[in-house]
């Protein structure tokens, strides 16, 4: 399988008064084109931060100091260097081909706005060309209908001018005429076509994630739905473009094991039918074993293992990853703890940041890090022991 | 609203129940009436009441005779008549673990004043130190006393909720409710506390009603379960037969719905169509019968009692699995 994304070395410091904290250490993944690689780990672990390194989100004061994420297009077939974009270029990736799910759909949702004007937002802010043209083709067929009556002789001067401003948007989405146009009174109404269109895909898409009676959910304000349904809005919003990644932050922490259920299955759906790649945040480890193709293991900032998830979780290698599915209760099993408290974040222990609570750990350890290796096929595993 | 609707439980005495359920089904309420934080409409709460006055006012009360008697027991011996001095010492024999340890502690207080506050309430210790007692306390769940000086802030997810158990355990109870103590916390903590809670019911002889919305923790860790759904105890049993053997259709869902670390069990789940519905206007007959897939006629118009069915098992549905 191809890679879709390819992040190399990448480091994410935040710098407090209290010192540089080391979010992210020389991270090295890949996600592959049409899989769901999870990432896994516990709080400070840097899941999070990777997911938002890769759409550059890294709130302040943190900062990407080094290293490389690669976004090979597919559509394009074009390989762009996502640190490097200007930031009007990277917004027009942001939520069109990489698009992201939060893990609290109350506060991912604006309160004043309909569920219906947020999602259609994201059509006329990244498909306005699309738009234009399924609008075009709308108002093309209402002229060749032949309809006649008053009404319609006085509205066909109107309906050509329109023609004429959405065949304008589908060439060229920034032309000055209906821009203009745009900020007039009244004259607006002549563009409230693509809103329509927008509007008509909204529902589709909604009806895609399972919502039922689509049409009436798109006129609520997101008090109204329940968190599974706000959940489905926020994921339908993510889809609306068609991302070519779909990065999913804890997207069931908050909800229901039912709910979550329901979610899961939508988000196996998703990988079939549309063929994106899933980048799954989750600290759940159960979650992780039923939806993903690939986990990766974090520890303080940094990668432990990379595997198939067959292989992850019945033939687990690294001494992190071992502790961490002891911890998971499971009827008739001891529960194992891992002894001594996560890694300091200000002052991370030298070497293998996992050492001091390592069963297995060696002098070296404690002196150097050990590098991410494939020990069998597809495999990584970042340990002296191997 | 019925936020609990007709619910008989009893928890013995160095048992730990399992209270299981999603968001809205009433557990937390349930916990909280047992414990008297909130009074009951209707019903009793007996603790560590003898079993012959039990039997004497249920005599009593199907019997038509209202007497003196019966009120005297039940200012005796039923919780949800009790007030003032009464309800105050209950407080001492039971206690509550909240579930966010971020917003059950006072930033403003110290650690040792949080787990001194119920020894000076309940004027366990007499003299104005009580650094001994919380130096023990704190050792107990595993805190250094060096720590005591410090507030909440400066305390991980984890070290907050060894506090407040620390501060539950400080009156001495005989029964310690908790309300989803690791919801918050990841799983390598999580599994300190669960073996934390383990330690101390050997150590202290303790009983423990224990809330949470994963059923593999109760599974793992309880001797009894009750699954909760909508305000009703649907089933309850011993966990190896509720997590091998459900016999109700929501206990089943449940279970099949529960992520498991082991990617071998992922086919044959089933997926529950539709949401719980809303306490305030549940469905009439069986609250379930909207999301269940073997409803018939009956359960849509009589809702199932919880029926004994083999041993220690009871379950409420007119056709169980």
């Amino acid at each position: 399988m191809k890679d879709l994304i390819r992040i190399r070395d990448v480091s994410v410091r935040f710098y407090t008064y209290e010192g540089v904290v080391h979010a992210i250490d020389d991270l090295d993944l890949d996600i592959r084109q049409g899989e769901t690689l999870g990432i896994v780990g516990e709080t400070g672990s840097g899941k999070t931060m990777t997911a938002l390194a890769i759409l550059r989100l890294v709130p302040y004061p943190g900062k990407i100091e080094s290293g490389s994420i690669v976004f090979v297009d597919k559509g394009l077939d074009k390989e762009i260097e996502l640190l490097k974009l200007s930031e009007e270029r990277m917004r027009s990736i942001r939520g069109n081909k990489i698009s992201m799910v939060f893990q609290e759909p109350g506060a991912a949702l604006n309160p004043v706005y309909t569920i219906g004007d947020q999602i259609s937002e994201v059509y006329l802010l990244h498909q306005r060309q699309e738009l234009a043209q399924r609008a075009r083709e709308r108002v093309n067929s209402l002229l060749a209908n032949g309809r006649n009556g008053w009404a319609a002789t006085v509205k066909r001067p109107f309906w050509r001018w329109q023609r004429r401003l959405y065949s304008k948007i589908a060439q060229e989405s920034n032309s000055i005429e209906p821009r203009l146009l745009g900020r007039l009174p009244l004259f607006r109404r002549l563009l409230r076509r693509l809103s329509d269109e927008a509007m008509l895909l909204t529902v589709d898409m909604l009806k895609d994630v399972e919502i039922p009676d689509p049409a009436r959910v798109a006129a609520h304000y997101p008090h109204e739905l329940s968190g599974g349904m706000k959940q489905r809005a926020v994921i339908a919003m993510a889809l609306a473009c068609s991302p070519e990644l779909l990065i999913a932050d804890e997207p069931t922490t908050s909800l229901d094991v039912t709910i979550q259920a329901q979610m899961l299955e939508l988000f196996r759906r998703i990988k079939v039918d549309k063929g994106a790649s899933v980048l799954f945040v989750t600290h759940n480890l159960g979650v992780a074993s039923e939806v993903c193709d690939r986990v990766a293991v974090m520890y303080a900032g940094r990668l432990c293992e990379v595997a198939p998830v067959e292989e992850l979780f019945l033939n687990p290698l690294h001494p992190y990853t071992k502790a961490l599915l002891d911890a998971v209760p499971m009827p008739g099993k001891e529960l194992l703890t891992i002894p001594g408290a996560l890694a300091d974040a200000l002052n991370p222990p030298p070497g293998c940041r996992f050492h001091p609570r390592c069963p297995s750990a060696k002098p070296v350890c404690q002196q150097e890090r050990a590098i991410l290796k494939e020990v069998s096929k597809d495999h990584m595993v970042a340990c002296y022991l191997y | 609203m019925k936020a609990v609707d007709g619910v008989s439980l009893a928890i013995r005495r160095g048992q730990w129940l399992g209270l299981v359920g999603e968001s809205g089904c009433g557990k937390t309420t349930l916990a909280k009436t047992a414990i008297r934080l909130l009074k009951p409409t209707d019903g009793h709460i007996y603790f560590d009441a003898p079993d012959e006055v039990k039997a004497e006012i249920e005599k009593l009360e199907s019997s038509d005779n209202k007497d003196g008697r019966l009120t005297a027991l039940l200012k005796d011996n039923d919780l949800a008549t009790f007030s003032g001095e009464r309800l105050h010492l209950l407080r001492r024999r039971a206690q509550l673990v909240h579930q966010d340890p971020f917003t059950s502690l006072d930033p403003r207080m110290r650690i040792k004043q949080i787990v001194a506050e119920p020894l000076r309430i309940h004027k366990i210790i007499s003299d104005q130190s009580p650094e001994i007692a919380v130096r023990e306390l704190l050792g107990r769940v595993g805190l250094s006393a060096a720590q005591m000086e410090r507030y909440p802030h400066q305390f991980s997810g984890g070290q907050r909720q060894r506090i407040a158990i620390a501060r539950a355990l400080a009156t001495k109870p005989e029964f310690i409710a908790f309300d989803e103590p690791t919801s918050a916390l990841d799983v390598s903590v999580q599994a300190q506390i669960l073996n934390l809670l383990k330690d101390l019911k050997k150590g202290f002889g303790l009983t423990y009603l224990y809330i949470t919305h994963e059923l593999l923790i109760a599974e793992s860790v309880c001797d009894y379960i009750a699954v909760m759904y909508l305000g009703k105890v649907v089933e309850m049993g011993k966990p190896e037969e509720i997590f091998h053997a459900p016999r109700h259709p929501y206990a089943q869902s449940l279970i099949a719905a529960t992520p498991v670390p082991d990617p071998k069990r992922r086919v044959g789940r089933i997926v529950l169509p539709g949401e719980v519905p809303s306490p305030s206007n549940p469905p009439p007959g069986c609250s379930f019968h909207p999301r269940c897939s073997r409803a018939r006629q009956q359960c849509r118009e009589i809702s199932p009692e919880l029926k004994l069915i083999s041993g220690d098992h009871y379950v409420a549905c007119f056709e169980p699995l």
